[in-house]
């Protein structure tokens, strides 16, 4: 059944959860004076961040998979820093450190810089978990990694607006 | 000369003789040329003699030397179009061509010559060609084989597509007019730029697949063709596969497609099943629909088998089972293909919907959460929607009307569900069950009122009351019997309901139940029963004394538009609305006003709320009547506002006279009725007239000296909206002349400064609206005052006034006189002026002339804009240093589409625009850090190797808006840095 396409699937017929709709827009955000503090859908909204990555082999976002979630993000405006957990679609899925790059990369660009980023795979759901995890806390990993134009690219196109 | 008749087209070969004969190809071809040309000019006037001898001459040139072939072709091009050749001819002449033209080594003008000596023969020597029989077809064949040129194909393919739909015969050579023509398939062609032909590949495909999808005697090669170019990893290969095989099935039986079932069946279950495409599933699903229509259509004989089941129970077996895992991808894919294939036919309906409904029903109930179900009833929607095409269906045979029950139950218990998600689709599948004749039974009827009455007033979420709203104004004209019968006692019983609870609650209940009510006045039995309700609540609202019944006494009124715009269609309703309820608005009016001087009672409903309220209230009741029922109604207006005649009102004992014009302190309350009247009066169809004259007089002075600014933009707004109505001739001229008269001095000085403003706006509005000859002589008079200290500001937001549609009068739905174009003439003809005023002006008085400027390019539709605005860039890149705000927000939002449509000349001024919009990411408001964020981001847009000198530089300043207090504007900010850094990047 499986095609021609440019490579088997790892997972032909993953299970696909809704997209939430689009953060209504409150009177007291068009309110110029008051100030909002940066929360946990914000890190997790569409243009704001991580739920619109795509993942890098299925046309479906980050969120349609169930691999980011709103309650496995955490912010704390105050103290700065952001904690995201991410859940591979399966427990050997070899993109991981892939996607887990692409959700740092995106924070990176789209954070203040006063934040501290924290990007982990949600504990027990993936096989090799503690050396993706180790990965991505390393920075200087982190920036040879963008070095190098191939990974780049692949991250860029899973953050590219969907066509 | 032969054409004039002096030479005979003998003596012209006599002449040419000597050439014609020369022994050099080179001087013969010449000969030849001229000859041919001549002939081309003039070949309905030859005779069927000289035709004949023309035409052999011709026909033995053909195996004269290559250098005269052309010639000669281009003179048999002339004699094909001659009506008097002899029958014979033109066989002899085409066997002439395939026997002695190599054609595909001609150059590409003169095969296009033989295609038009074919083609002139095909349409007219049918008969005499299709004598030749199969080899008329096998010359052709071997004619076309090879060409290239697109201009000469799509010929070709006409040729070929007449020689099958006018049955010439193909003999043995389908299958090499197959080959000839499918070598193309699919057509893969893009038109060189600067094409003088103008080609399009879309013109070839659409040729070529009129050629392929012709005849069903293809369907053993085509098929085959198709199937394997739906394999191709080219997606327009794909796309053009899928719409030929659309276009086959038109003509095709089942015992073409027979063989080939299976493997398209499997083709098109794989391109849905994994396609990311969007259009290449629709063209999937389109395949699947005309392939199941197709075998529907073939007539079965007895022994056969039945194809058509085999067929679907294919497509049961492969999707069927995926409807069962609703959390699934491919969930949605199987139901879209099983409701393709059930749309084509009624026979499809039934045999999909037998297996599937049931099915969805039971899964409905195995699968408890939420939003699994509603993927289910979605589904289930799908197959009910296809349901209303068939329209009534015979009982015995309908599938649906035996699921009645359970299917009932499963929609009625959506609509019970705490998800809102679900309810909203639950109210869809009722709205549509409703729809289906016969389907609801009377007492699920009632069950429906019920549940939409709870969703309508009790169900927290507004969307789901807004749904059953509308649901229940749709469902309301079929059963309007049950609908007045149950739901309009019930919202009244509410309605009047006096509740000790808290306030609020309570409030928010009256606000359901009056949008309640006005959503299900569709039909116009129910009209009458609402709207006396919805009057008398307004009344009790106005008598009652609490605080906070403008909003209130609002609501009714909004209610009662939108019931007043439900019967604009119908006379009858409109006319009944109108005499109800005009008079009773007026009536209540006049009331208060006439009150207010001894108490304070009622004094609510003459807030400016409640009477802006009204007035669309009014016009909605009067811009669709008849001119003889508005005639009718004007009679009794009019007088009431000129003469107190107040005789018609329901109630009218008053105890004063009602003189809104007249003067004396203590009648401001009833000058403020005249925004009753323009609503009125300003709707009415433009050949009804109330007394213009006086009218128009008392407006005029009540303007220009009232001094409630409430009152006197309305009678500006009434004055101008008659005026814009009234015919031209001297009377208008009479009228506008004194108007002028009145606005001059009051604008040089005096205490009215403001209201001659307000005035001058209007009526340039109402005479630029109409191109009146006027209205350039008072805009020019609005220019001079942008440069005025005091009036200025003002003037320069009147700009946004005269560009923008003003919802009350002055615009089309109120039958205004508006010219289409008005805004790009205003353009055009004013725009020089506020340029030129601009660099004029003092420095205090600049921003005036920026801010109307930038009115009228907001105004201004989006291709115009684009078109015009390069002239004014050096203009709006100054604008943007400007410090007033809305000069900001309005340039940057008038740059932002021009960033996306016209990059060139953007970039020629990249580094200002940069350096501006950064500046502009810092403004102290919120709405111009958003739109200088676009900007930023619409930036992008330029060429790359533009920007990448500013890549790092913008990516550090837009690092600040990220931390911005506002998430709106960190939204911004994220979006266009994200962009930014993509710049130059692998992997854009």
């Amino acid at each position: 059944m499986v095609g021609p396409g440019p490579a088997p699937l790892e997972n032909a017929n993953p299970l696909i959860y809704r997209r939430s709709g689009e953060r209504p827009v409150t009177a007291r955000e068009e309110d110029d004076e008051l100030p909002d503090a940066i929360d946990d859908r914000e890190i997790f909204d569409p243009a704001h961040l991580i739920r619109s990555i795509n993942d890098p082999e299925h046309p479906l976002t980050l969120e349609e998979l169930n691999v980011v979630e709103q309650v496995r993000v955490k912010v704390n405006d105050a103290e700065s820093t952001v904690s995201v957990e991410f859940t591979p679609t399966i427990p050997h899925c070899s993109m991981a450190t892939l996607i887990g790059l692409s959700i740092k990369v995106k924070l990176l660009r789209s954070l203040p810089e006063r934040f501290k980023l924290d990007v982990h795979i949600t504990p027990g759901t993936h096989a090799s978990e503690h050396a993706v995890n180790k990965q991505l806390a390393d920075k200087e990993r982190v920036a040879a990694a963008l070095e190098n134009s191939h990974l780049l690219e692949v991250v860029n196109q899973c953050l590219s607006a969907r066509s | 000369g032969v054409k004039d008749g002096k030479w005979t087209v003998l003596q012209l070969v006599e002449a040419l003789g000597f050439c014609l004969e020369n022994p050099d190809p080179r001087t013969r071809g010449r000969g030849i040329q001229l000859l041919s040309q001549v002939l081309l000019q003039c070949y309905s006037l030859l005779q069927e003699k000289e035709v004949l001898h023309l035409v052999l001459f011709y026909e033995s040139r053909l195996q004269d030397h290559h250098l005269v072939i052309p010639s000669v072709l281009q003179g048999l091009q002339a004699l094909s179009m001659c009506e008097v050749l002899s029958p014979g001819l033109a066989v002899s002449v085409l066997k002439a061509i395939f026997q002695e033209v190599h054609v595909q080594s001609l150059p590409q003008l003169d095969r296009h010559t033989v295609y038009s000596i074919i083609t002139n023969f095909m349409s007219t020597r049918e008969e005499e060609l299709k004598a030749l029989g199969a080899d008329f077809t096998f010359g052709f064949i071997q004619v076309m084989d090879g060409e290239k040129d697109p201009r000469n194909l799509l010929v070709a393919f006409q040729i070929v597509r007449d020689l099958i739909t006018k049955d010439y015969a193909l003999g043995p050579f389908v299958e090499e007019l197959f080959e000839v023509t499918s070598c193309y398939f699919p057509v893969d062609f893009t038109p060189p730029p600067n094409d003088p032909h103008g080609i399009q590949r879309e013109d070839l495909i659409l040729s070529l697949r009129a050629v392929l999808a012709s005849t069903p005697q293809f369907a053993e090669f085509l098929l085959p063709l198709l199937i394997e170019k739906l394999d191709s990893e080219l997606q327009s290969a794909k796309l053009d596969s899928l719409q030929t095989l659309t276009a086959c099935c038109a003509i095709y039986g089942q015992k073409e497609l027979q063989e080939f079932l299976p493997s398209l069946w499997s083709s098109l279950r794989r391109e849905v099943f994994q396609t990311a495409s969007e259009k290449i599933e629709t063209e999937c699903l389109a395949a699947l629909h005309a392939l199941s229509a197709c075998l529907s259509r073939s007539v079965l004989s007895s022994d056969a088998e039945d194809l058509l089941d085999s067929f679907l129970s294919n497509v049961l077996q492969d999707c069927r089972h995926h409807l069962c895992e609703p959390d699934m991808k491919l969930v949605w894919p199987s139901a879209k293909l099983l409701q393709a294939a059930a749309g084509a036919s009624l026979r499809t309906y039934h045999r999909v919907t037998r297996s599937v409904l049931p099915l969805l029903l039971e899964q409905y109930t195995k699968h408890p959460q939420s939003s699994q179900r509603r993927t289910i009833l979605e589904m289930l929607l799908g197959f009910l929607e296809l349901q209303q095409k068939w329209g009534h269906v015979e009982e015995d045979e309908s599938t649906l009307l035996s699921l009645q029950a359970p299917v009932c139950s499963v929609v009625f218990s959506a609509l019970t569900d705490p998800s809102v998600q679900l309810q909203l689709v639950g109210i869809k599948a009722l709205t549509l069950l409703g729809s289906l004749q016969g389907f609801l039974s009377s007492s699920d009827l009632e069950l429906v009122v019920d549940h939409l009455i709870r969703l309508a007033l009790h169900e927290e979420d507004s969307q789901s009351s807004e749904a059953a709203m509308e649901a229940a104004g749709s469902l309301a004209p079929i059963y309007p019997k049950v609908f007045s019968g149950h739901m309009v006692p019930r919202l009244e019983k509410e309605l009047q309901s006096e509740r000790e609870e808290s306030s609020h609650s309570h409030c928010s209940l009256q606000q359901r139940c009056l949008q309640a009510l006005a959503a299900v006045s569709t039909h116009t039995s129910i009209v009458r029963e609402t709207v006396p309700v919805l009057l008398q609540h307004l009344q009790k609202v106005q008598k009652g004394s609490e605080a906070g019944n403008t909003q209130d006494m609002v609501s009714v009124c909004q209610s009662l538009h939108r019931v007043a715009l439900q019967c604009q269609q119908d006379a009858e309703g409109c006319w009944y609305f109108h005499q109800t309820v005009v008079p009773f608005l007026l009536a209540m009016a006049v009331q208060a006003a006439m009150q207010e001087s001894t108490h304070l009672l009622g004094k609510a409903l003459l807030e400016e709320e409640v009477l802006a309220a009204m007035v669309p209230v009014i016009s909605a009741a009067t811009t669709h009547l008849s001119p003889e029922l508005a005639a009718q109604s004007v009679s009794h207006v009019v007088p009431l506002f000129l003469d107190g005649e107040v005789s018609f009102l329901p109630q009218n004992s008053f105890p004063c006279s009602f003189q809104p014009f007249g003067d004396g302190e203590c009648l401001e309350a009833q000058r403020r009725l005249v925004a009753l009247l323009m609503a009125f009066v300003c709707s009415l169809p433009r050949n009804v007239f109330p007394q213009q004259e006086w009218l128009l007089r008392e407006l005029l002075a009540l303007s220009c000296s009232c001094n409630c600014p409430f009152t006197a933009t309305t009678a500006a707004k009434c004055f101008a909206g008659l005026v814009n109505k009234h015919p031209a001739g001297q009377q208008l001229d009479e009228i506008l002349q004194l108007a002028v008269n009145r606005m001059e001095p009051s604008l040089a000085e005096g205490p009215c400064r403001m209201q001659a403003l307000t005035l001058l706006l209007w009526v340039t509005k109402a005479l630029v609206l109409r191109y009146h000859p006027l209205s350039s002589c008072l805009t020019d008079k609005l220019l001079s005052l942008l440069g005025d200290m005091e009036l200025g500001p003002a003037a320069a937001d009147g700009f946004s006034l005269l560009m923008a549609e003003s919802p009350d009068v002055l615009h089309k739905g109120c039958h205004a006189d508006v010219r289409i174009m008005f805004r790009q003439r205003f353009f055009t003809d004013n725009v020089p002026k506020l340029v030129q005023g601009f660099h004029r002006a003092g420095p205090d008085v600049k921003a005036n002339y920026l801010k109307g400027l930038s009115h009228v390019l907001n105004h201004l539709p989006r291709p115009v804009l684009v078109t015009e605005l390069p002239t004014l860039l050096s203009l709006l890149l100054e604008a943007l240093s400007c410090s007033d705000r809305v000069v900001q927000l309005s340039t940057l939002s008038c740059l932002q589409p021009l960033l996306l449509e016209a990059p060139q000349i953007m970039s020629l001024h990249v580094d200002t625009l940069v350096t501006k919009f950064l500046n502009l990411t810092s403004s102290p408001t919120m709405a111009v850090r958003i739109a200088a964020l676009r900007c930023a981001h619409a930036l992008t847009c330029l060429p790359t190797p533009v920007l990448l000198p500013y890549k790092a530089r913008v990516i550090r300043a837009l690092a600040k808006p990220l931390d911005d207090k506002k998430r709106l504007v960190r939204k911004e900010a994220v979006a266009a840095r994200g962009e930014w850094f993509l710049l130059g990047s692998p992997g854009r």
